[in-house]
């Protein structure tokens, strides 16, 4: 009988160290914008091919180096994302390097570039966390469609069997355009049929602008492409009961009026690192004042002298004050300084569309009548209290 | 069962990764079949870490246990049931390897 000298401990229900935290827990490493798929949804993407973006990345050396600083931080796990992050020719060579580190690594990927190589790799060393796979459709023909790429739906199903034949772990998420939502309970049939999906799939519904706001022709697009709040409110409901236990769950913890604060979530305490070595406090703010320069520090100084800072930055914007900061659908709405800077620019500009979203949740939740504000709601604490017994209207 | 003898070297096996983070060991699986959950990772208590950081490949069990009795002042008998309790644990999930021959 084991003495009880090793403790098997799952750091997802029990954190590592109570109070005592190391100075960093995860990573994202965005290790390429570049991807295969060329979705005109896409709030990040570059040309697979585009050779000024490719020279401006990090090189293996410089991504090993942020690698270590990140072990040395006391982080558990880094997750690999893009853009596509296998098209970096190094890719098995940065995700080896973190393992042996000791970091687990999860991957965001489309699957495409999936080889039998890469997917043995990931049977003997494995990732220890889940791969995530997005989809963009059932078929070729709106796989490709959607990905702006010929021949990109054999490629994911390829890379996606490869895993499978390697008893690889991964889940699926979707992101669906308009015209082929009709492929969805395809999807989820197929899902379900994964081994280690245990749970229906989530799906990409509120398409987010361009992060560095590099194409107003772009954004221009990808408005054109957004669902209307209710339909995005349909999507999210096809989860059934996980998707009320998740927002109540949700809204007991973090639904509440912010204020005047903007930075109230992690934004600084992980963070992510860009393909050219900008330390972003997460993956979505871009704004180029709020991302530390890895080239002339490190992740240590970053996490210790300049994130912080982030806490004190307050709204000022008069709209923000009167709406955003007294409303106790915080958290439930996806408002945030990043959204508000891909959308408008700035920190503390409410986001139209967001706002109508989460308001269309609130009242399928039963947490807002027809017609109610959400700041303007005064007893909004027994309405969560109510919502989280299990009292929701449809 | 797996026998332990006193005299015999060990080594962390290269199919894990130990990483001392905030005063905790933890024992990470680096290949296949020695953790196989996501989000599931080994610690040491206080005793386990000690002895960890002594099995070089180099030392005998038994010269660690003598070591920590030294450095404790602990009754050696006692040291070298955790040593071997813990070299026994580690042993049968493949985190530790038996280095010196027969």
């Amino acid at each position: 009988m084991d003495q009880g000298y090793v403790v098997k401990r799952n750091v997802s229900i029990q954190p590592l160290w109570g109070e005592k935290q190391s100075p960093l827990t995860s990573l994202d490493l965005e290790l390429t914008e570049r991807c295969n798929n060329a979705c005109q949804h896409c709030y990040i993407n570059q040309p697979e091919y585009d050779s000024q973006a490719q020279t401006s990345e990090l090189t293996t050396v410089e991504w090993q180096d942020v690698l270590r600083q990140a072990a040395e931080l006391g982080a558990l796990s880094v997750r690999f994302t893009g853009g596509e992050p296998l098209l970096r020719d190094d890719f098995a060579e940065l995700y080896l390097f973190a393992r042996r580190l000791g970091l687990r690594v999860l991957l965001f990927t489309n699957a495409r570039r999936v080889t039998p190589e890469l997917a043995g790799l990931f049977e003997r060393i494995p990732p220890l966390e889940k791969i995530e796979i997005t989809v963009y459709g059932m078929r070729p023909e709106s796989y490709d469609a959607a990905a702006c790429a010929p021949g990109a739906f054999a490629e994911f199903r390829r890379g996606v069997d490869l895993l499978l034949e390697h008893n690889v772990p991964f889940i699926v998420k979707g992101a669906f355009l308009p015209p082929y939502h009709g492929e969805m309970e395809q999807f989820e049939a197929w899902a379900a049929t994964l081994p280690w999906m245990d749970k229906p799939p989530g799906y990409v519904t509120l398409f987010d602008l361009r992060g560095r706001r590099d194409s107003a022709a772009r954004n221009l697009l990808i408005k054109r492409l957004r669902l209307s709040p209710e339909q995005a409110l349909e999507i999210q409901k096809r989860q059934g009961a996980h998707f009320i236990e998740e927002m109540q769950q949700f809204c007991a913890r973090f639904t509440r009026p912010a204020g005047d604060q903007l930075f109230t979530c992690g934004a600084g305490k992980g963070g992510c690192v860009d393909a050219y070595g900008r330390y972003q406090p997460c993956m979505l703010l871009r704004t180029p004042e709020l991302a530390y320069d890895l080239h002339s520090g490190s992740l240590r100084k970053a996490l210790q002298d300049f994130f912080p800072h982030l806490r004190e930055i307050k709204a000022s914007n008069p709209d923000y004050l009167e709406r955003c900061a007294r409303c106790f659908l915080h958290g439930l709405c996806e408002q945030c300084p990043a959204k508000s800077w891909s959308e408008h620019g700035t920190l503390d500009t409410p986001v139209e569309y967001l706002c109508q979203v989460a308001h269309a949740q609130a009242r399928f939740l039963g947490l807002l009548a027809e017609g109610e504000r959400a700041w303007e709601v005064v007893d909004w604490q027994e309405r969560i209290r109510i919502f989280q017994q299990g009292g929701k209207g449809e | 069962m797996i026998e332990i003898r006193i005299e015999a070297v060990y080594a962390p096996s290269e199919d894990v990764v130990a990483r001392l983070i905030e005063g905790e060991m933890l024992i990470v699986p680096l290949t296949a079949g020695i953790g196989d959950l996501e989000n599931e990772l080994y610690t040491l208590n206080d005793s386990g870490r000690m002895i960890w950081q002594l099995l070089d490949g180099q030392r005998s069990l038994a010269a660690i246990a003598r070591s920590l009795a030294e450095e404790y002042e602990a009754a050696p008998g006692e040291i070298e049931q955790d040593v071997l309790g813990l070299v026994e644990e580690l042993v049968k999930r493949s985190m530790l390897v038996e280095v010196s021959a027969g």
